[in-house]
């Protein structure tokens, strides 16, 4: 009986929390992204019919940002995340390897990527798995050009991510779920909705049930990737997809899967499938 | 330090008097002398010390800069440009280098 008083007590009072917080948590509707002042960003985007009414409508995490922080997106001036395309740029173009190649000999400009970036991960119909842009940025290294393969987290890889990312930006995040594609997804899916950790707290209890609330001092925005490689204030350095879910997980403290893994190559298809619509951000700017 | 690049954006042309909007940015660890490395050795301090940008010579701004700055300092400000002209950049380096760039503006 008393516990059961403690426990109303308890919901009543996060209640009012949410309530309170719900005034000014909610994201910043009202504003709309042009990057450069002519890359037309779609931050708003219908639900695709595969989330089964899941999330109302699509929105971009960066509405979910203060002013200060879209801000540094509108323009790569102001956007840190350049940077590190611009070091990307220059890895591009030098040979490196033992077939005295380099990705500009075989690809000539970025732009060659256009588009490239919607699709990911895709299975590659080589050898019928599931690959995300790493991996084939790796597999060009390390059978192409004869080099070292990058680590999946390290800074020449998140550059050169960023880099082919930077080249997509405006075009609508289009990844494939279907086919081959679909046993895959339907593993992302069984991800996002199991709950992990001592806390007990799926992908979707934030970023479905709670996007616009606060969890402690941040925003919870609906967790899309179509801004990753993100730049990270936080980090002050680019932070990868795999980084990210990593750091998601970590927190409802349980072991997260290894970045790179099956499980979350499972899992950044089925995230970036609920994204399908929005544009590619990436290099996009939070906190 | 190597591979430091200075940016600036600084519009090419204004009207006699008008007051222009200059962006600087300059990639930089801004290493704090906070910080240990792996083996628990201090990681010494490097940082930009100190940015001045002048007009035909005359300072429009001179910044001290603190260990605290983060990463990559980037600058924001304005300037009231009389007549043609030329803006120099100047960042100093804790390790003594220091990057210079110019940009020309043309009054009309």
């Amino acid at each position: 009986m008393r516990t059961t008083t403690l426990k109303s007590g308890a919901a009543v009072i996060a209640a009012g929390a949410i309530l309170a917080s719900a005034a000014w948590a909610d994201p910043f509707m009202d504003d709309t992204l042009i990057v450069n002042g002519e890359i037309e960003i779609t931050t708003v985007a219908p639900a695709p019919d595969h989330l089964e009414g899941a999330l109302p409508e699509l929105i971009s995490g960066w509405h979910y940002r203060t002013e200060e922080t879209r801000d540094m997106e509108r323009d790569d001036f102001d956007n840190p995340a350049m940077l590190y395309v611009e070091q990307a740029e220059t890895v591009w173009n030098t040979v490196e390897g033992d077939a005295g190649e380099s990705c500009a000999s075989c690809h000539g400009g970025p732009e060659a990527f256009e588009g490239f970036w919607a699709a990911q991960p895709k299975v590659n119909p080589a050898d019928g798995t599931l690959w995300s842009a790493e991996m084939y940025i790796n597999d060009c290294r390390e059978n192409r050009m004869g080099a070292e393969a990058w680590g999946w987290d390290s800074q020449p890889m998140k550059n050169m991510t960023a880099l082919i990312a930077s080249v997509s930006r405006g075009m609508p995040m289009n990844v494939q779920i279907d086919g081959d594609h679909a046993p895959y997804w339907e593993r992302g899916k069984e991800i996002y909705y199991t709950r992990y950790g001592q806390m007990e707290l799926s992908c979707a209890n934030c970023h479905e049930d709670n996007n616009g609330n606060m969890i402690r001092a941040d925003h919870l925005s609906q967790g899309h990737i179509n801004g990753f490689p993100t730049y990270r204030l936080k980090q002050a350095n680019l932070v990868s997809r795999h980084n990210r879910f990593r750091g998601c997980i970590r927190d409802t403290r349980a072991e997260p899967y290894a970045v790179g893994s099956d499980d979350f190559l499972a899992l950044e298809l089925y995230v970036a499938s609920r994204a399908n619509g929005l544009s590619i951000e990436g290099p996009a700017v939070r906190n | 330090m190597a591979d430091v690049k200075p940016r600036v954006r600084v519009p090419s042309t204004a009207s006699a008097g008008e007051t222009i909007v200059i962006k600087t940015l300059i990639n930089h660890t801004m290493e704090s002398g906070q910080r240990k490395d792996s083996s628990g050795n201090p990681i010494p301090r490097q940082i930009i010390n100190r940015f001045t940008a002048e007009f035909n010579g005359e300072t429009v701004v001179d910044v001290e800069l603190e260990p605290a700055i983060s990463t990559n300092p980037y600058f924001e400000f304005e300037a009231t440009v009389p007549e043609t002209g030329e803006f120099k950049f100047t960042w100093y380096d804790d390790d003594g280098s220091v990057y210079e760039t110019t940009s020309e503006v043309e009054v009309s």
